[in-house]
C-alpha cells in the first residue's frame, strides 16, 4: 500500500479519500482538517473545520467568529475517527495550537507535518515526532545553507545592538503570529525588563497568547505621540512596516528582521535590513534531515518550496521522495516577502 | 574571531558612517590586545595570505558535501565564501553545545597562516572551519581570500582609533607607516597610558588640503586681491616625501592624495628625488608625464598607473615629473601653520635650488579681476600657459593668508573647472551591452551624493577607450553587491566605489528621475581610479547647475 492510496492532490490541496477531508486546502472545501492559524494554511469559508483549539481561536480572531460553518476542536494525542480513518493532532513546535496531522487506516499510518521546527520555542507545545509510514514534510527551509543558529543567540545580538545604540529605536520585523511573541519571550528570558513596544497590527494575537499563559511581560501599543521617543526601545512590528513611512518617525531607527531568510546575506541585503536575526519558525536542513530519517517513513512527499534537495537527499538514502507542487503555498511565501510578511 | 566577524557582519550591513564609526570605536574599546590590533590591520589592509587561494577552500568543500546539493545552494547564495560558510559540515552538532574546541581567535589566525607553508593551509583552514560558527567562518573565508569588502576603508578604521582617544585621524596617520600589527603602542598612546609612538616613519603622508567646487554666486563675496590663482593641472594629485631614517638611509616615497603609497609605480621619480640635496621635504604637487618640456594629456599618463612593475621602456617613453604648488615640511621644520604666500616662496626658493628636471613650479596666473581670471580659464594658452593648455582643467584660487588646513576647510581654497558640465559621479549599476559588446558590462549608471546616500542621475554607453572598457567590465565583476536579473549593482558607499567624471551636454528637470534631474548626452570623460567616492558630487552641484543653465 502506497501513500497516494491514502492521499491525493485536488486543486484545493491534498485530500484523504477515506474521510473525505482535505488537509489545510487552499480553496474552500466541505470539510477541513487545519494544521496551525497562518493564513496560508487556515483560511476562511470551509463548511466543517477541525483543528486544535488554540487554531480555531486564533482563526476566530483573524476571520471572525463566522469563519467556517461547524468546528470541532482536537486536543493533542487525541484519535476521532473519521470515515474509516484515526485522525489525530500532534504538537508541532511551529506557533501556538500548531499540529502534524496523524492519519491511520487499516493498511498505513501517515503523517502531515504542516509546518514545524524542532528547535526550542517557549512560546508553544515542543514538536513530537511520530514514527509512521509516510511522511509529508514541509522544506520551507529545504537547502543545506540554511541552519538556524540558536535563537537566544540572536536575540543576544539584538540587545548587544541597544547597548552599542541607546539612542535609536530598534524596529524588529517579525511574523505577527507565532515569531513576533517567540522574540518578545526570548527577550524577557534574556533579561529584557523594559516595556516591549508593538504594532497595532499584532496586538489581537499577543493578547490572545497571553491570555493563553504565555508571559510576555509588559507589552504596550506603539501610538503616533511615541515613536519619536522610544530611542533605545524594542519595538516589535509585521516585517512590512519596517520600510514603510510608520518607521521614519523612530529615532534613527535600525532595521532588525526576524526570520530564517535573514541566514542569506543578499536575502537580507535586498530588504533593506541592517540587523538580520536569523530566527526561524521551520525546520532547518539538519533537522529536516534527522526528522525525515526518525519517522521511519520509506515515503516522503515534500511541500514548500525548496524540494529539489531534500528530495535528491532522501532518494541517496534509498528513500521514495516526491516533490508536491502545490500551488498555494510556496507561491505565497514569495508573495508574501514581497509584500513584507514574510509569511513562515 | 567571533567578536570581529560579529562587527564585520554588522559593518556589511550599515550604511552611515557615522554608525560604522561607532561600531569599530566600541569594538576596539572592548576587545583586548593583540586581538583588536590584527582586527585594524585587516581593516586596512595590512594583511595578506598568500597561499590561501579560493581553490584550496573549493577543495574542502567538495571533499565534505554532495555536489548536487553544493550546485544547488552556490546558486542560492551566489557567493562562494558565504555558500561554503553555510553549509560547512559542523561535527556531531548538536542543538545546544555543537562545538567541543574554543574557536581560533583572529590573532591565532594571522600567526598560524605566517607559519604556515603552502600544504598546512587546508589543514589549518579545516579545523578552523570546524570550530567557528557559520558568521566565523563566513569572516574567515573572506579575510584569507583577500575579498572582505565591508565598506570600510583604512581611513574610516583609523579614524575610529582617533576616537578611543580624543585624536584626530590625522595624528594617526602621521605615526602610521611607523607602526606594525599589531599597533601595541598606537593603542596605549590612544588610550593615555604611554607617550606618542616614535614617528619613525622617516617619510610620513600628511592629509592634504583639498579645495570647493566655486559657484558662480560666490564672486560676490571673495576679493581677487585676497587670492591666488594657479592653473588646475590634468594629472594625479600626489605628495612627495624624503627623508632619513634611524640607520641614516635615505627614503623617499610617492603618495596618493589618499594616503596610497605608490612609490612602486614611479621608480623613475622617487630615483630623482634621492639625492643628499633633497633633504627632508614634503611636496604637494601634480604627477604629469612631460615630455620635450610639454606636458602629455592624461590619457598618457594612465599608461603608468596601477602597475605593479614598470618597463625600463616605460620609464624613458613616459617620464613622470613633479609639478610642485606646495611645500608642507623642510627639513624638519612643519611649515603648514605658515601662510599660502610664505609657503610659496619657500617652494620657489627650493625648486630654483634644487634645478631638477623632475621637478618644477605650477605658475602663478595674473590676473586683475574676476572677469580676467574668467578670460583665462577659458582661453588657457593666451593667458600663459601655451601649449600646455590642453592639459589644464581649470583654475585653482587658493587665499594667500591660507595655513595648509588638512581636509576640505570651507572658504580657503577654492577649483573653478574649464567645462561647466562636468560631475564627478560614482559608478552604482552595470549592465551588458549590445552587439560586439554584448558581452561586456559597458551601459553604466552612475550617482552623486545626496547626505549619505547616492541618488542616480544618469546612465552613460560612450566615451571610454576599449582598453578602459576591458579594465571597467573586469571593475564590474570583481565588485558586484547585488544582482537583478541582468543588472549588477555595484558594492558602492562613502568609503568604497568607483569615480566616473562625466561630461554632458545639458541638464533638465526630471519628474521620472528619483534625483530630479536628467542630463544630456553623459558620456564617461575619465575613469577616476585615484578618486575616493566620497569625494564623488553633491546633488546640490546639479541643482545649481539647474539654475544657472534654466
Ligand atoms: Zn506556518
Ligand atoms: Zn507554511
Amino acid at each position: 500500500m502506497s501513500l497516494s492510496d491514502l492521499l491525493t492532490l485536488t486543486p484545493a490541496g491534498l485530500y484523504c479519500p477515506e474521510a473525505d477531508v482535505h488537509i489545510d486546502p487552499v480553496r474552500p472545501v466541505p470539510r477541513a482538517l487545519i494544521t496551525h492559524g497562518h493564513s496560508d494554511h487556515a483560511r476562511a469559508g470551509h463548511g466543517a473545520v477541525m483543528a486544535t483549539p488554540q487554531t480555531l481561536a486564533i482563526m476566530a480572531l483573524r476571520y471572525g467568529e463566522d469563519f467556517c460553518t461547524t468546528r470541532q476542536p482536537a486536543d493533542y494525542g487525541e484519535i476521532v475517527r473519521v470515515g474509516s480513518i484515526d485522525v489525530s493532532f500532534h504538537p508541532a513546535g511551529h506557533v501556538l495550537g500548531s499540529a502534524q496531522i496523524r492519519l491511520k487506516s487499516s493498511k498505513i499510518c501517515a503523517v502531515v507535518s504542516g509546518d514545524y521546527k524542532c528547535a526550542r520555542d517557549p512560546t508553544c507545545a515542543p514538536f513530537e515526532l511520530q514514527r509512521c509510514d509516510a511522511f509529508v514534510t514541509e522544506a520551507t527551509f529545504g537547502l543545506p545553507v540554511f541552519r538556524h543558529p540558536d535563537a537566544a543567540h540572536e536575540v543576544a545580538r539584538l540587545m548587544e545592538s541597544c547597548r552599542l545604540f541607546p539612542d535609536r529605536a530598534h524596529l524588529v520585523g517579525a511574523y505577527s503570529l507565532g515569531k513576533a511573541q517567540r522574540v518578545m519571550k526570548l527577550l524577557r528570558e534574556a533579561g529584557w525588563d523594559r516595556p516591549i513596544w508593538i504594532h497595532g497590527a499584532m496586538e489581537k494575537i499577543t493578547d490572545f497568547y497571553q491570555q493563553q499563559g504565555v508571559d510576555l511581560g509588559e507589552i504596550r501599543k506603539v501610538t503616533a505621540a511615541d515613536r519619536p521617543k522610544l530611542a533605545g526601545d524594542v519595538i516589535v512590528c509585521p516585517p512590512g512596516q519596517l520600510t514603510d513611512l510608520w518607521s521614519r518617525k523612530f529615532p534613527d531607527p535600525v532595521a532588525a528582521f526576524a526570520s530564517g531568510w535573514m541566514r542569506v546575506r543578499a536575502r537580507a541585503r535586498q530588504r533593506g535590513v541592517e540587523l538580520p536575526l536569523v530566527v526561524s519558525d521551520h525546520v532547518d536542513w539538519d533537522d529536516l534531515c534527522a526528522s525525515v530519517v526518525a519517522t521511519g517513513a520509506s515515503e516522503i512527499w515534500v511541500t514548500h518550496g525548496a524540494e529539489d534537495a531534500i528530495v535528491h537527499w532522501c532518494r541517496m538514502r534509498g528513500l521514495d521522495a516526491q516533490p508536491l507542487h502545490m500551488i498555494g503555498y510556496g507561491d505565497e511565501d514569495v508573495e508574501n516577502m514581497a509584500a513584507g510578511e514574510a509569511n513562515e | 574571531m567571533n567578536r570581529f566577524a560579529e562587527l564585520l557582519d554588522r559593518l556589511a550591513y550599515e550604511s552611515s558612517r557615522n554608525n560604522k564609526l561607532r561600531m569599530m570605536t566600541d569594538y576596539f574599546r572592548r576587545v583586548e590586545d593583540p586581538e583588536r590590533g590584527y582586527a585594524l590591520a585587516a581593516m586596512t589592509g595590512a594583511l595578506s595570505f598568500t597561499h590561501a587561494k579560493p581553490g584550496v577552500v573549493r577543495a574542502l568543500i567538495a571533499e565534505r558535501t554532495d555536489p548536487v546539493l553544493f550546485d544547488m545552494s552556490y546558486d542560492y547564495v551566489g557567493d562562494l565564501s558565504e555558500t561554503v560558510a553555510l553549509m560547512w559540515p559542523t561535527p556531531q552538532r548538536a542543538h545546544q553545545d555543537r562545538r567541543n574546541a574554543a574557536p581560533p581567535t583572529l590573532s591565532e589566525v594571522v600567526h598560524a597562516l605566517e607559519q604556515a607553508g603552502k600544504t598546512d593551509i587546508p589543514r589549518l583552514l579545516a579545523d578552523w572551519l570546524d570550530d567557528l560558527d557559520e558568521t566565523g567562518r563566513w569572516a574567515l573565508l573572506k579575510l584569507i581570500t583577500g575579498s572582505l569588502r565591508i565598506g570600510v576603508s583604512a581611513r574610516l578604521a583609523k579614524t575610529a582609533v582617533a576616537a578611543l582617544g580624543d585624536l584626530q585621524p590625522n595624528e594617526i596617520e602621521e605615526v602610521w607607516h611607523g607602526l606594525e600589527p599589531p599597533y601595541i603602542d598606537l593603542f596605549a598612546w590612544v588610550e593615555g597610558r604611554e607617550p606618542k609612538p616614535d614617528a619613525r616613519d622617516p617619510a610620513p603622508f600628511r592629509t592634504p588640503m583639498l579645495s570647493h567646487a566655486l559657484e558662480e554666486t560666490d564672486f560676490r563675496n571673495l576679493e581677487p586681491e585676497d587670492f591666488v590663482a594657479e592653473w588646475k593641472w590634468d594629472g594625479i594629485r600626489v605628495q612627495a616625501v624624503t627623508g632619513v631614517d634611524a640607520t641614516g638611509r635615505r627614503v623617499q616615497r610617492l603618495y596618493s592624495r589618499t594616503g596610497e603609497d605608490i612609490s612602486n609605480s614611479f621608480p623613475d621619480l622617487v630615483e630623482a628625488f634621492s639625492g643628499e640635496a633633497f633633504g627632508e621635504l614634503t611636496i604637494d604637487g601634480e604627477l604629469l608625464i612631460l615630455r620635450d618640456g610639454l606636458v602629455e594629456p592624461f590619457s598618457i599618463l594612465q599608461q603608468r598607473l596601477n602597475r605593479k612593475t614598470v618597463s625600463t621602456k616605460l620609464m624613458t617613453q613616459y617620464p613622470a615629473h613633479i609639478r610642485a604648488y606646495d611645500l608642507l615640511a623642510e627639513n624638519g621644520e612643519d611649515l603648514r601653520p605658515l601662510t599660502f604666500v610664505e609657503r610659496r616662496e619657500r617652494l620657489e626658493k627650493l625648486v630654483s635650488r634644487l634645478a631638477h628636471d623632475r621637478l618644477d613650479l605650477s605658475p602663478r596666473v595674473t590676473f586683475a579681476d574676476w572677469e580676467a581670471l574668467a578670460a583665462a580659464r577659458r582661453d588657457p594658452a593666451s593667458a600663459g600657459a601655451g601649449a600646455d593648455a590642453e592639459a589644464i582643467e581649470g583654475v585653482m584660487l587658493k587665499r594667500r593668508d591660507s595655513i595648509y588646513v588638512p581636509g576640505r576647510p570651507k572658504g580657503l581654497w577654492y577649483k573653478w573647472k574649464r567645462d561647466p558640465y562636468n560631475v564627478d559621479a560614482v559608478l552604482m549599476y552595470a549592465q551588458r551591452g549590445h552587439g560586439k559588446r554584448s558581452s561586456f558590462y559597458s551601459d553604466f549608471t552612475f550617482g552623486v551624493w545626496r547626505g549619505e546616500e547616492l541618488v542616480p542621475v544618469g546612465k552613460a554607453y560612450f566615451g571610454f577607450t576599449d582598453q578602459e572598457l576591458l579594465q571597467l567590465d573586469k571593475y564590474v565583476r570583481n565588485h558586484t553587491r547585488n544582482r537583478f536579473g541582468p543588472v549588477r549593482e555595484m558594492d558602492f558607499s562613502r568609503d568604497e566605489g568607483l569615480v566616473l567624471e562625466i561630461a554632458f551636454e545639458g541638464l533638465n528637470r526630471s519628474t521620472r528621475h528619483k534625483s530630479g534631474v536628467a542630463m544630456r548626452f553623459p558620456r564617461v570623460s575619465r575613469i577616476r581610479w585615484d578618486k575616493p567616492a566620497r569625494e564623488a558630487d553633491e546633488i546640490g552641484a546639479l541643482e545649481a547647475l539647474l539654475k544657472v543653465t534654466a
